[in-house]
């Protein structure tokens, strides 16, 4: 593991080449290691400044940030908007039933009248893996994802990182990256957006990945990315780093994938129990909402000494309001990041 | 429009069953007349050829619309369609209406509805609508989960001399899945399933269909496992033929990158592997038929999220030439991309088509095979432009057809 003590994220990528050359962040799968780096250095002013009593500065003054979500959303939709808010930005929130919007060309309809608006950058959370690239291609300004589907959720990834990373300075471990580092993931993986933006994230990090959940729940040719596949819950969580845990995603199945809550806690729970035999040290991180008692039981998530749960939603409003600033940087005139300015 | 004076296509190259060979063609009222070493008789309209292929006009098993445009580029003259139109061909004045649809310059032959509505559980009127035109009976794009329900269809086609086509894919497995489970759909996060499902499907309808006698056609073959399962079929003596669509044997699941809808099918792209496995299939006779399965859909049915949007191609303009391809790579002999694609599936009607030979229909292309072309969603002669090949180069185009010894367009 490398260790630098003061950040310089300008020192790390590739000399001739923007920062950050993306217009918007679809998804972990578009962006590089350095990249990914640059939006996590970026972050830590804005987890200083969340600290602080006065939250609030001007850069996006002026600027409209519009959060479409066509799915149903609190703490993504909040941290959002919080983050736009405390950037100076006028935030806006549409809620759209998912149902209004998926027939016909109604979603491409909506992406032109919000282009038609001008807004400066549009949020979008979708329950259609795809749409928000779809969305894209359509309109002129940054969109960010917030989880399209079942595929990318990229945010949740970053913030994850950066709680992770965090937590390990202040067990000592000052590297950048998670190079050496074992993350195992429980849950139902097949249904989530955001296992594949971690498994994409934490690898380009250099971290090794474990993935475990029943069959029924894992999704085929996931091994083709790299990870160790698991069900044996106990087994991919001896020696681990890290235990992320994932809820089940019952909105999501169609027909029974497991016959209980009970049976599925007996085989794959989080509990002290498990912890202490098997992963003593692991940090544990869970991107919510939470199902106690059957993905993970409280004693476990309220652990102040290793659970950092209520970290990433911290990290949260500090990621997106790094990405907010960042993808707007060009239509706000930033030196260095207009056309042909190369930083 | 009938023929008025005969019809001599001299100084071409047949496209007969056993062969290429050089010779003419002499349509008279609608038939072919002679073929091979014949002259234009006094009073005989004359084409030359010019050294072209003159080939069957293309028999399409299993479109989903009636897109004479199309199908005339493509040098398709007659077309089974399948019942899945609004409203389902489940009774005799449908399909009669549909199967004057086309006439004079195009035919339509129906496929009747296996069960009312489609929904897999009773009978349809099979024999009425074989009386209104239907020259086959189809599943529709599902399949029947019943198997007594299935049992009971092939006995009564096997009855009535009607082929049954199917679409196999077991329903409880596919579920809402929009792709095959694998590498790809799990990095795009879309719902998908085992591409099993289709071998799962193949077995139990082989397996009824020995039981009933049935003559049985699956309009699609895209997995090893599947055609594996056909191959043996055959061997035993079944009464079975498998189809597929070029989408299958030009395209893996690579296409569904970046989410394009143009390449949203059903069944699903497959695998690689699998799709070696059809080209073989093709090349060694497993695979009787290649049709378009010419599903023409516009934005509001495409330009929508992955899962959301409706599967189908336009495939109609393009199946000449993909199938063209596979004779370039030497997978199969020019005359056998017309058993595949003009005189098997006649066959399978039961038409007298399909096929260079006296007294039958003068349904006829004269092709270029060389002519290089590049597929333009954007300027296509179908209603929509979804096609998966999209800006490919390829190669072989229908220069002139004629419906019944009459040039068309």
């Amino acid at each position: 593991m490398t260790s630098s003590g003061t950040p310089s994220a300008a020192g790390r990528f590739p000399a001739g080449r923007r920062a950050f050359p993306h217009r918007d962040l679809v998804g972990i799968a578009q962006l590089e290691r350095h990249e990914i780096l640059y939006l996590l250095e970026e972050a830590e002013q804005w987890v200083s400044l969340n600290r602080q009593s006065a939250k609030h500065t001007d850069n996006l003054a002026g600027l409209t940030i519009i959060n479409a979500f066509f799915e149903n959303s609190t703490r993504t939709l909040l941290s959002f908007e919080i983050a736009g808010k405390r950037l100076g930005a006028d935030v806006v929130n549409m809620h759209a039933a998912q149902s209004s919007v998926k027939k016909g060309e109604t979603l491409i309809d909506t992406a032109m009248t919000l282009n038609a608006m001008h807004a400066d950058a549009i949020v979008i959370r979708h329950g259609s893996s795809g749409a928000v690239e779809l969305i894209a291609s359509k309109v002129d300004c940054p969109v960010l994802n917030a989880g399209d589907g079942q595929h990318e959720h990229p945010t949740q990834a970053l913030l994850d990182a950066l709680a992770l990373r965090h937590a390990l300075r202040e067990r000592g471990q000052n590297a950048d990256d998670f190079t050496g580092l074992t993350v195992t993931i429980c849950g139902d993986i097949l249904h989530s957006r955001v296992a594949r933006s971690n498994v994409l994230c934490l690898q380009a990090l250099g971290a090794s990945v474990r993935l475990c959940a029943p069959p029924a729940l894992m999704p085929q040719g996931i091994d083709a990315m790299g990870v160790e596949v698991f069900h044996d819950f106990d087994a991919a969580l001896s020696g681990t780093d890290v235990a992320m845990m994932l809820r089940l995603q019952n909105e999501r199945m169609q027909g029974q994938f497991i016959p209980s809550a009970r049976e599925y806690h007996h085989l794959y729970g989080l509990t002290a129990k498990r912890l202490a035999a098997r992963a003593p040290d692991a940090l544990v991180m869970h991107p919510g909402p939470m199902n106690r008692g059957v993905e993970i039981d409280s004693d476990v998530a309220d652990m102040l000494d290793r659970s950092i749960i209520t970290r990433q939603v911290e990290m949260g409003v500090a990621i997106r309001m790094a990405c907010l600033d960042v993808l707007t940087r060009k239509a706000r005139g930033v030196a260095g990041w207009a056309d042909g300015e190369w930083v | 429009m009938k023929q008025q004076a005969p019809l001599t296509i001299t100084g071409g190259r047949l496209v007969l069953p056993d062969g290429v060979t050089s010779g003419a063609l002499r349509l008279v009222d609608g038939r072919i007349e002679a073929l091979g070493d014949v002259s234009p008789q006094d009073g005989d309209e004359v084409v030359d050829a010019a050294g072209q292929l003159v080939a069957p006009g293309l028999v399409d098993l299993g479109v989903f619309a009636v897109d004479k445009p199309a199908f005339h580029f493509g040098g398709i003259t007659r077309a089974a369609l399948m019942p899945d139109k609004s409203p389902i061909l489940d009774l005799p004045s449908r399909v009669q209406y549909v199967a004057y649809s086309g006439k004079p310059d195009f035919w339509v032959h129906p496929l009747a509805a296996a069960t009312r509505g489609l929904e897999g559980r009773e009978l349809a009127e099979l024999a009425l609508m074989q009386q209104a035109g239907a020259r086959g009976v189809a599943t529709g794009r599902g399949w029947i989960a019943d198997s007594g329900v299935m049992l009971r269809l092939l006995q009564y086609a096997a009855m009535l001399g009607l082929v049954v086509v199917s679409h196999a894919e077991d329903a409880g497995i596919t579920g809402n899945a929009v792709a095959s489970a694998g590498e790809m759909a799990t990095r795009l996060g879309l719902p998908s399933a085992p591409a099993e499902a289709e071998a799962l499907a193949v077995a139990r309808d082989i397996a009824l269909a020995e039981m009933s006698g049935a003559r049985l056609h699956f309009r699609q073959v895209t997995t090893r496992a599947a055609v594996d399962l056909v191959r043996a079929a055959k061997a035993r003596g079944a009464n079975v033929t498998a189809g597929v669509t070029p989408a299958h044997f030009m395209l893996s699941d690579l296409a569904t990158a970046e989410f394009r809808t143009f390449a949203r099918l059903s069944p699903p792209l497959r695998c690689e592997d699998d799709r070696q496995a059809v080209v073989a299939a093709i090349g060694d006779g497993t695979i009787d038929v290649i049709a378009s399965g010419h599903d023409p859909r516009g934005p509001e049915d495409k330009r929508l999220p992955f899962a959301d949007a409706e599967p189908g191609m336009a495939g109609a303009e393009t199946l000449l030439a993909m199938v063209l391809t596979l004779v370039r790579d030497g997978v199969i002999s020019m005359e056998r991309a017309f058993d595949l694609t003009a005189r098997t599936p006649a066959q399978l009607l039961g038409v007298a088509a399909g096929e260079l030979a006296e007294g039958y229909e003068a349904d006829i292309a004269l092709i270029d095979p060389e002519k290089p072309w590049i597929v333009d969603s954007r300027k296509m002669e179908a209603s929509a432009g979804n096609t998966p090949f999209d800006r490919q180069p390829t190669q072989g185009r229908v220069t002139a057809l004629f419906k019944g010894g009459v040039k068309v367009g």
